[in-house]
């Protein structure tokens, strides 16, 4: 076993229970720190690959910046309470939801092993083991520049415009609104809700009368 | 086992990909999903990665650039919209959200 593969097996391991870690942990807060584990395990598979910028700017900006949002927005909100795993909103729903995911996974390990080479046209410029004038194999960084800046120059230009769009569309959105806040609309849940507190209240309130406690006076006391 | 192929992203990428997905459907917390959402583009991040490598060509890293600028971009509009809707009401499943209306 090479060390490329043996590398690329340990930053496998990491990358896949990083990955069991986010779906399954019931702390929002834990799932955060379990997507920083598999974010750097994908930084590490992109360096056996020699993607060098791309393992930068994937611990820059999604562990650096995406997670931290994350994790602000989590504690901002005080969401972080865990989430009751047990409970299944839709009778069914969760072992559909499995049964879909392995049947996605066999789909696509089955393309993988039919496909037994690559096929396709390659690029005409752009081969990651180019070389300069002088023979010396060009550094990643300065390929993927001289690609972006010059074949793939107007999708950069697009990307500075939609990243104002989202900033401002984020600012906009998360905005305090003078004057007192509409309440969002009742949903069929909210009702369900509230009929179920009902019942609940008046089952209490049975309990007390056969146990001969008048339950006005007892809420006095 | 070998030497390292584009095959070995390929699977890793298709055994990541069907994690989030699952997780997708599974989570209501809108964070956790979102956080799914991000664990099913870096599963496609590293097909992209592992195939330019196969092919010798930069055009797939190129890609993985771009994926990441609209990930970010996907997050914190998602997030807005999250801190919004936390304002108004006290949780926010994805059971509680079933109303567009605002």
């Amino acid at each position: 076993m090479s060390l490329q593969v043996f590398t690329f097996l340990l930053a496998g391991v990491i990358v896949v229970s990083g990955a069991i870690g986010v779906v399954l942990s019931k702390n929002p807060v834990h799932a955060a720190l379990f997507l920083i584990q598999t974010l750097f395990g994908v930084a590490v598979e992109f360096l056996v690959v020699e993607a060098h910028f791309l393992a930068a700017i994937q611990v820059i900006v999604y562990a650096g910046a995406i997670v931290i949002l994350f994790l602000f927005v989590i504690m901002l909100l005080g969401v972080d309470r865990a989430e009751d795993m047990r409970v299944e909103p839709i009778i069914g729903q969760r072992p559909a939801a499995i049964v879909t995911g392995g049947a996605l996974l066999g789909l696509l390990l089955a393309v993988i092993a039919s496909s037994d080479s690559l096929t396709g046209g390659r690029s005409q410029k752009g081969a990651l083991d180019a070389t300069d004038q002088l023979g010396a194999p060009l550094p990643n960084v300065n390929q993927l520049a001289e690609s972006i800046f010059t074949d793939y120059v107007f999708a950069f230009e697009v990307t500075g415009l939609l990243l104002t769009v989202a900033v401002v569309g984020a600012v906009v959105m998360a905005r305090r609104i003078p004057g007192a806040l509409q309440p969002l609309p009742r949903t069929a849940l909210d009702a369900s809700r509230e009929a179920a507190a009902e019942a609940a209240l008046s089952e209490a309130a049975e309990d007390a009368a056969d146990d001969g406690v008048d339950v006005d006076s007892a809420g006095e006391v | 086992m070998g030497e390292l192929t584009h095959n070995y992203y390929l699977v890793l990428g298709a055994v990541v990909f069907s994690i989030g997905a699952v997780g997708l459907l599974v989570r209501r917390n809108p964070l956790v999903m979102f956080m799914c959402v991000e664990l099913m583009l870096n599963a496609v991040n590293l097909t992209f990665v592992g195939l330019a490598w196969g092919l010798n060509d930069i055009g797939g890293q190129v890609a993985v650039f771009f994926v990441m600028v609209v990930a970010a971009a996907e997050v914190v509009v998602g997030l807005a919209i999250v801190v919004a809707i936390m304002r108004r009401r006290d949780g926010a499943t994805s059971d509680d959200l079933s109303a567009l209306r605002g």
